[in-house]
């Protein structure tokens, strides 16, 4: 309905500004039954079958990547620098951050969930993919938001070729499919600087592969307008804090073959999402 | 859906808001007088698109304003092999880009017309279409392949010309101006044209007929040894190979993830790399990752072609590696030099690297000298 009214005004307002042109009055109104295409000024003559239905209206979702490290906002711009101290005293730098969300969700308060199919690399480093236009819904209050970190086993199966492209791919003796996250940074050991690569993908296991992704649940949103921008936001200190408290020194490197560092990163990345703004307009 | 339709309603309103006033007020616009439009733009050329690719990994990229066409190619691969665009007639880009080492030289610094070296070695050239960044080079101080192009015909230590006096004998050659008529519509040659041909060239180089490739496509099988290399590749382990992060895989036969790496060659750098493109002491010491593609035919090898053999590039992930301040994380076994394969694991990953090389790629045909 206010798009109709807005269709209205703006039709109206165009015409107004052609009024020193020599002009008929009539129906204006390109709906109506008797709409007079030379009309400009409209006399209230306009005839319809029946009144115009009640639209059904839907959101549009956009989602927003946001990063911290304990609430210092991370990008690339604070890469390389040994600015973030995590829960086992390491001080630390990134270079490197970039992972993949997929099926984002809205569950229902009735309990069933929308999906939002398809999948969507953020890539911190290069400022990619922070902005993910991820479907539609209709409006309403929806109890809870979510998306799997990674791909579940059945979407990891697939074959992604942009995923190919960006060099995603997870090694085949290890569970194949790609990677969740490319975590890789510096830590500091006795004063010196030492490399650590953080990368999450399926756990493998003397050949057993186990899959290790995580399903993200966050609070409920309204959506009451057509355009919603929800961000998510990463505490990138949780992946070394809860439950698992990470040390880089025994955990820094050639972690995507250890069984162990998997399912520890699986465990602590259940607290590393929260909800963060969410705008709405029209 | 419904939102749409009201935004088509409203923009059918605004046309017929202005129909309405114009028909009244003003007089209807003549058709313009028709413009001469230039004659041989081109016949149409796909890029050929082999299966490995097809398969796995995105489109090429080719730029709206520069499409393949017969005549571009053509002209694109006449220039390459002509020595008309050096400064004293004497090198032609094919010189240090020759086809028998898969478009590069076996040298580990070319010699440019006034025998001034460089301190990089030739490039390979293949797949060029599909390196996503766009960023060429091994400091990718290059934007686009036409980009790339320009920058060897006027670098002193290459071809040493200028671009007017390259235009001027193009121009007053006897076969140049109606081929760039033929490709352009133009007869009046200028260097974006030269670089817009070679870079059209330069994109049907294609190259995926490796045996690995035709393993991918079910029409060999590997030797056992081949497979034992496949596998230490994508072994992250110490003792393993450590190359896919950045070389690519089964599902990116490109063999490099076109990107930039500081891979532990050096403590302190001679030369800042990316580094010095972008002005960010971050990227010091970063080159761009080379493709495995072909490694049989473009020794030496680096940036600086300092490793002379194949050997010689495995000792140093093996056991070379030394840290610097922009090191990329992705040399996980830094701390202790490398990954320390044995003797056997560098002889099979050896063995599978090789079977990246593609022998019709350097005797296609269509890739040789075109002048007589």
């Amino acid at each position: 309905m206010k798009l109709i009214t807005k269709s209205l005004l703006g039709i109206f307002l165009l015409g107004t500004l052609f009024t020193s042109c020599s002009k008929d009055e009539g129906c204006t109104d390109p709906a109506a039954n008797n709409f007079d295409v030379e009309a400009l000024k409209d006399d209230g003559s306009c005839t319809y079958d029946k009144l115009p239905e009640e639209v059904h209206e839907e959101s549009h979702i956009t989602f927003n990547f946001m990063h911290h490290f304990d609430g210092i906002p991370v990008t690339a711009a604070n890469f390389n620098q040994f600015n973030f101290v995590t829960a086992n005293g390491d001080t630390i730098s990134i270079t490197k951050l970039r992972y993949l969300v997929s099926d984002m969700r809205l569950y229902t308060t009735s309990g069933d969930s929308v999906m939002m199919n398809g999948y969507n690399l953020v890539d911190l480093t290069n400022g990619t993919g922070l902005s993910y236009e991820a479907g539609e819904s209709d409006l309403g209050a929806f109890a809870g938001i979510g998306f799997n970190f990674g791909f579940d086993t059945t979407d990891n199966a697939g074959n992604y070729l942009d995923l190919n492209s960006a060099n995603w791919n997870w090694p085949v003796m290890i569970g194949a499919g790609y990677h969740n996250m490319q975590f890789e940074g510096k830590y500091k050991f006795n004063g010196a600087d030492s490399l650590y690569a953080y990368h999450n993908g399926t756990a493998s296991n003397m050949g057993a592969h186990e899959q290790n992704h995580i399903s993200v649940r966050l609070p409920g949103i309204a959506l009451n307008e057509h355009n919603v921008v929800v961000t998510i936001e990463m505490n990138i200190a949780e992946w070394f804090r809860n439950p698992n408290t990470w040390d880089l020194n025994a955990n820094h490197s050639n972690l995507m073959m250890n069984y162990g560092a998997q399912k520890m990163m699986q465990a602590n990345g259940y607290n590393v999402f929260s909800l963060g703004a969410v705008s709405q307009r029209k | 859906m419904v939102r749409k339709s009201l935004n088509i309603l409203l923009v059918i309103g605004m046309v017929i808001s202005f129909y309405s006033c114009s028909k009244n007020k003003i007089e209807p616009i003549p058709p313009p007088e028709p413009v001469p439009q230039p004659t041989g733009v081109g016949t149409p050329a796909v890029l050929f698109v082999p299966q490995v690719f097809l398969q796995s990994i995105n489109p090429p990229i080719i730029p709206a304003n520069n499409p393949q066409t017969v005549e571009g190619i053509a002209l694109g691969r006449k220039l390459f092999y002509d020595p008309i665009l050096s400064g004293d007639g004497t090198q032609a880009c094919a010189d240090c880009h020759a086809p028998e080492f898969s478009f590069t030289d076996s040298n580990q610094f070319s010699t440019g017309i006034t025998m001034l070296q460089g301190n990089r070695n030739s490039m390979a050239i293949f797949n060029a279409a599909w390196n996503w960044n766009g960023q060429f080079f091994w400091d990718g101080r290059a934007n686009s392949l036409e980009e790339q192009a320009l920058g060897p015909v006027v670098n002193p230590i290459e071809m040493n010309n200028t671009w007017p006096a390259a235009m001027a004998s193009l121009q007053a050659d006897g076969l140049y101006p109606s081929m760039f008529n033929d490709a352009f519509g133009t007869t009046v040659i200028d260097s974006n044209l030269v670089a817009m041909a070679i870079a059209q060239f330069e994109r049907t180089l294609v190259s995926a007929n490796s045996r690995f490739d035709r393993f991918l496509l079910g029409q060999l099988a590997l030797t056992p040894q081949e497979l034992s290399g496949f596998n230490i590749f994508n072994d992250g382990n110490l003792g393993g190979g450590d190359c896919f992060h950045c070389h690519g895989s089964a599902a990116n036969p490109l063999w490099t993830d076109n990107d930039f790496h500081n891979n532990g060659l050096d403590a302190t750098f001679t030369d800042n790399g990316l580094g010095a493109i972008t002005g960010n002491p971050n990227d010091n010491g970063k080159f761009k990752t080379p493709s495995l593609r072909n490694l049989a035919y473009t020794a030496p090898y680096m940036h600086d072609g300092r490793f002379a053999t194949l050997d010689e590039v495995l000792d140093h992930y093996s056991q070379g590696v030394v840290m610097s301040p922009t090191i990329d994380a992705l040399m996980q076994h830094a701390g202790t030099g490398g990954t320390q394969m044995s003797p056997s694991t560098k002889a099979d990953l050896k063995a599978f690297l090789l079977s990246l090389s593609d022998p019709d790629f350097i005797t296609n045909p269509a890739f040789q000298d075109p002048n007589p």
